[in-house]
């Protein structure tokens, strides 16, 4: 079976990581994520399911994330080495076709991956999280009978979508419509992903909101955001020509370049522009709120600075570098994280933190709050399939390889907004 | 005795002419048969401007002598043009510094204590304690700044004041201090026509309310052009506003003339014909060109700036308003005044190193714009030197810069509002109250060293009438996507511009070249 395969490579990694830190580096991620990160290109055999509930998965399509890219370029965070189990197969964008019988879902049925190995699929109690359905919380993801590993496409033991076989618990899966397409269909967990980080703080009507990058993440933010909330003004931060029209057809009222960012979002929200002696400049007025989709930690510094004083951020790309938290503390900023996509399909309170985090802080026993019922997994991966089959995602996935062209594919990835890509993906099936 | 201005046919013999294109120039050489209009020659200086100053005070124009209008107890005010006016810089002693001393030991004499000093900057930016000591000179600057030496702050609500509306509804809104003073002496430097007169007041210390009367795409359309103020709306709105005014406070203007010496001496090739080169000449503009190209643009850019221009002082009126402005036009006409025999297809200008408003400043591209299809292209009476729907060349580098301290709104107004269009009437319609009364710009304008929130929006309507006017309007050596940004064309030489502009003025155009700096005034016949 051909995979592609991460092995455990600490100076690999560590030469990845210090070499794309610098500028030139920094511009030749994609040669060195192909020739220097511990990735290779491995012929294993089929994994075995481990135990009922579990089915081999043929993946159709198998999209290239951020998070991957990051991995490969050394730029994330070594704060994760724990929760990975080596050698893993990446892919967590996966749509694929199930090969064995599941209750409810036959063989043959072509299902998208809710990646997060949460309790059920460990077969331990479920956390606290999990019993209320927010597993992208899950307390135990490196316990269980499955190696350590937050999500699928980071355990050794299910393998990923970069591969032609893998693994999945039936809990993972969400069977795909038949008027959904592959190209449609890869798209759904980054859609649940970007549907989980505009519920992640209640929007007020008509407020402000700033998305900080526009690729595969802050296009489905728009996306989402219109979609799911009362948002006034989208205001989105792109680099290229081709995402500021994507990001139009999804509803941004203003589509900036990074370098008239500050000066275009005070125009629109008011306030002053300020110009430290040292550092970029940073607005006193701003958005409302904004979403880091960019995973870069400039996206994160110019979030920071371009919210207005008490608004929110939220981190939706994974974040990586560092940053000046300075305006954190000065201007009483809200910091929130968002990973993966949970059950949950109303906001969160008004505080910007469930009643459910302060229940479980105060008292440990991280019961759900009153009114937040044990939720159905599916939840925001069933409103992410919906809006994939609605929304204008044509031409959204228009780079298409094969596992043996993987070098190609992920030097595409990395510079695929230069080259007018929105999203590359991996047909494992393709020769 | 100077020789009058006049339009050269460039035939064989014709060398290549000097064309300024902002930090440089270029000799360039025209087709034949170009008409190349040129200003008179640099007028002889007055022999003792002080003597001349003083003559103009104790004598003046419809008008008390200065001496008689002042007694003890009285509230002056006097007013002066800003950093703005004359291009370039003129060389201390500036003739205001000369004007207001005067001015000042006729006051002490008579016993008039409160005494102000403003300066008319209007929207303008505040000048810096430095620029203002260069105009009013060190004892002046030391006396009074800064308590009572100050720039007008047209955002300052307990400084203005309402003195009415005009019979047009335009409403009068200037300096409370200067409008309840008992006598105004304006000072004045008049390098244009469009400068001085009823605008020195009703301008140069109003507010965005009274400004927007006139400082409009309908009145700019209407100003035909606005250095012929007979023929120019916009100056008949000030003549109506000064008339309000002139119920209220007596104003007493002293205006001063300057002739073309605008380049020192080690650049004097600037100031001469191309053809009277001497040996001497023709080597400083070897040498200087290709030290000028060497130099990097930043340095380039404030060895421009601090050239001081040697001007001489070619006449002093004082007295009132109506009856000393047209002694100063006809100055100016006797400088500047070219008769041209008609219009032409094409019209050429190249474009210097400095505007109004980029004085110790960088000339960004909408000042380039303002300068070309704004300033030099409404150098005419009568009718341009282009035909309606002819072309325009300008030479410019246009570079994509702007001075972030003194400029903000136009970095602004560049990325958003010609990003969205550039159509003056549309971009009026939309925008302007927008950036008028922006809190930023406001406070920058009152704080900080800014142009007002609106002055990139007059610039544009500055080229409202060339942009009506003209079918084309191309830039050579300008960066093509500013250009293009601002709805123009950007060519690498005369020959591509020529060419791209076949398609509107065919093959065999017509062409003229405004030769200038030194200024001309084009009277097209």
């Amino acid at each position: 079976m051909l995979a592609l395969e991460y092995r455990r490579s600490p100076a690999r990694f560590l030469t990845v990581r210090g070499a794309s830190s610098t500028r030139f580096g920094a511009r030749m991620s994609g040669a060195l994520a192909t020739n220097v990160a511990p990735l290779r290109l491995v012929n294993h055999a089929e994994p075995a399911r481990p135990a009922t509930g579990w089915t081999r998965l043929k993946p159709l399509l198998s999209g290239i994330c951020g998070s991957d890219l990051s991995l490969l370029t050394g730029r994330s965070s070594p704060y994760l080495g724990a929760l990975v189990s080596m050698p893993f197969v990446p892919g967590h964008e996966v749509v694929a076709e199930t090969l064995d019988d599941l209750p409810g879902l036959a063989r043959g049925t072509r299902v998208v991956v809710d990646p997060v190995l949460s309790c059920v699929a460990r077969a331990v109690p479920p956390c606290r999280w999990c019993q209320v359905g927010r597993h992208s919380r899950c307390d135990r993801i490196t316990g269980g009978r499955l190696a350590a590993g937050l999500q699928t496409g980071f355990c050794t033991d299910t393998g990923g979508g970069w591969s032609r076989r893998m693994l999945a618990h039936a809990s993972q899966l969400h069977p795909v419509p038949d008027g959904l397409d592959d190209h449609r269909a890869v798209l759904t967990e980054p859609l649940a992903c970007a549907i989980h980080s505009v519920r992640r703080v209640a929007i007020p009507d008509g407020a402000a909101a700033l998305v900080v990058g526009a690729g595969t993440v802050g296009l489905l933010t728009v996306l989402a955001l219109r979609a799911a909330t009362r948002v006034g003004p989208i205001y989105v931060i792109a680099k290229h020509g081709h995402q500021r029209e994507r990001a139009r057809a999804l509803g941004a009222t203003e589509v900036f370049e990074p370098s008239r960012a500050a000066r275009a979002l005070r125009r629109a929200c008011g306030g002053t522009l300020e110009h430290p002696v040292l550092g970029p400049e940073f607005l006193l007025g701003g958005a409302d709120l904004a979403y880091e989709c960019s995973g870069a930690a400039s996206g994160l510094d110019t979030a920071l600075r371009l919210v207005r004083a008490g608004g929110t951020v939220v981190l939706s790309g994974m974040p990586s570098g560092r940053v000046d938290l300075t305006p954190v503390w000065f201007r009483e900023l809200r910091l929130v994280g968002s990973y993966a996509s949970d059950g949950r399909g109303v906001p969160e309170g008004a505080d910007g933190a469930s009643t459910a985090d302060a229940a479980g802080a105060a008292d440990g026993s991280g019961v759900a709050e009153p009114g937040d019922e044990p939720a159905d997994r599916a939840g925001q991966f069933a409103e992410a399939l919906t809006l994939a089959a609605a929304a204008p995602l044509d031409g959204y996935v228009n780079a298409v390889y094969s596992l043996s062209r993987w070098r190609e594919a992920i030097g595409h990835a990395a510079r695929a907004g230069e080259l007018g890509t929105i999203k590359v993906a991996f047909d494992p099936r393709r020769n | 005795m100077s020789r009058p201005g006049f339009v050269l046919e460039v035939d064989e013999r014709t060398p290549s002419l000097l064309v300024h294109e902002g930090d440089g120039f270029r000799l360039e050489r025209f087709p034949l048969g170009t008409r190349v209009v040129y200003p008179p020659d640099s007028l002889p200086a007055l022999p003792d401007v002080d003597a001349a100053i003083r003559r103009a005070l104790l004598h003046p124009v419809d008008a008390e002598p200065l001496p008689a209008l002042l007694r003890a107890g009285m509230r002056l005010t006097i007013v002066f043009d800003d950093i703005s006016i004359p291009l370039p810089q003129m060389r201390p002693p500036d003739i205001r510094q000369r004007v207001i001393e005067q001015v000042l030991e006729f006051a002490a004499e008579a016993g008039v204590d409160d005494v102000e000093l403003v300066a008319a900057n209007s929207l303008h930016r505040r000048m810096t304690p430095a620029e203002l000591k260069r105009i009013v000179g060190e004892r002046v600057f030391r006396a009074f700044f800064p308590a009572h030496l100050r720039n007008h702050d047209a955002e300052d609500p307990d400084g203005l004041t309402h003195l009415g509306t005009t019979r047009h509804g335009e409403d009068v809104e200037i300096n409370r201090r200067a409008a309840e003073s008992d006598l105004i002496v304006y000072v004045n430097v008049n390098l244009t026509a469009m400068s001085g007169g009823s605008k020195s007041v009703t301008v140069g210390l109003a507010s965005y309310r009274s400004l927007r009367h006139h400082h409009n795409v309908h009145t700019l359309r209407h100003s035909r052009s606005f250095n012929d103020p007979a023929n120019s709306a916009m100056h008949h709105s000030y003549d109506r506003m000064a008339d309000v005014l002139n119920d209220h406070v007596k104003v007493f203007t002293v205006e001063t003339t300057v002739n073309s010496d605008a380049f020192p001496t080690q650049l004097g090739f600037l100031n001469r014909r191309e053809w009277e080169w001497r040996l001497a000449d023709q080597a400083a503009y070897l040498a200087v060109k290709r030290a000028n190209d060497l130099t990097p643009p930043k340095l380039r850019r404030q060895l421009w700036q601090r050239n001081n221009a040697p001007y001489g002082v070619t006449g002093v009126h004082a007295g009132a308003p109506a009856s000393v402005h047209p002694l100063t036009l006809a100055n100016v006409h006797r400088q500047q005044l070219t008769e041209v025999p008609g219009q032409s297809d094409i019209g050429v200008w190249g474009l210097p190193y400095i505007c109004p408003y980029n004085v110790n400043s960088i000339m960004n591209p909408i000042l380039v714009m303002s300068l070309g299809l704004g300033y030099f292209f409404n150098l005419y009476r009568n009718q341009p030197i282009v035909r309606p729907g002819g072309v325009a060349i300008f030479y410019h580098p246009m570079p994509n810069e702007f001075h972030p301290v003194h400029h903000p709104s136009y970095i602004d107004f560049f990325e958003e509002v010609l990003s969205e269009t550039t159509d003056p009437v549309a971009i009026e319609t939309k925008y302007e109250q927008q950036y008028a009364t922006d809190p930023w710009y406001v406070h920058l304008y009152r704080k900080s060293y800014a142009y007002h929130g609106v002055h990139p929006f007059y610039m544009w309507y500055w080229g409202a009438h060339a942009m009506e006017h003209l079918g084309d309007v191309i830039f050579v050596g300008a960066d093509r996507r500013t250009a293009a940004r601002m709805g123009f064309r950007a060519a690498s030489t005369l020959n591509d511009a020529l060419e791209m502009a076949r398609d509107t003025v065919g093959s065999s155009p017509s062409i003229t070249y405004l030769h200038a700096p030194p200024l001309t005034l084009a009277d097209v016949r």
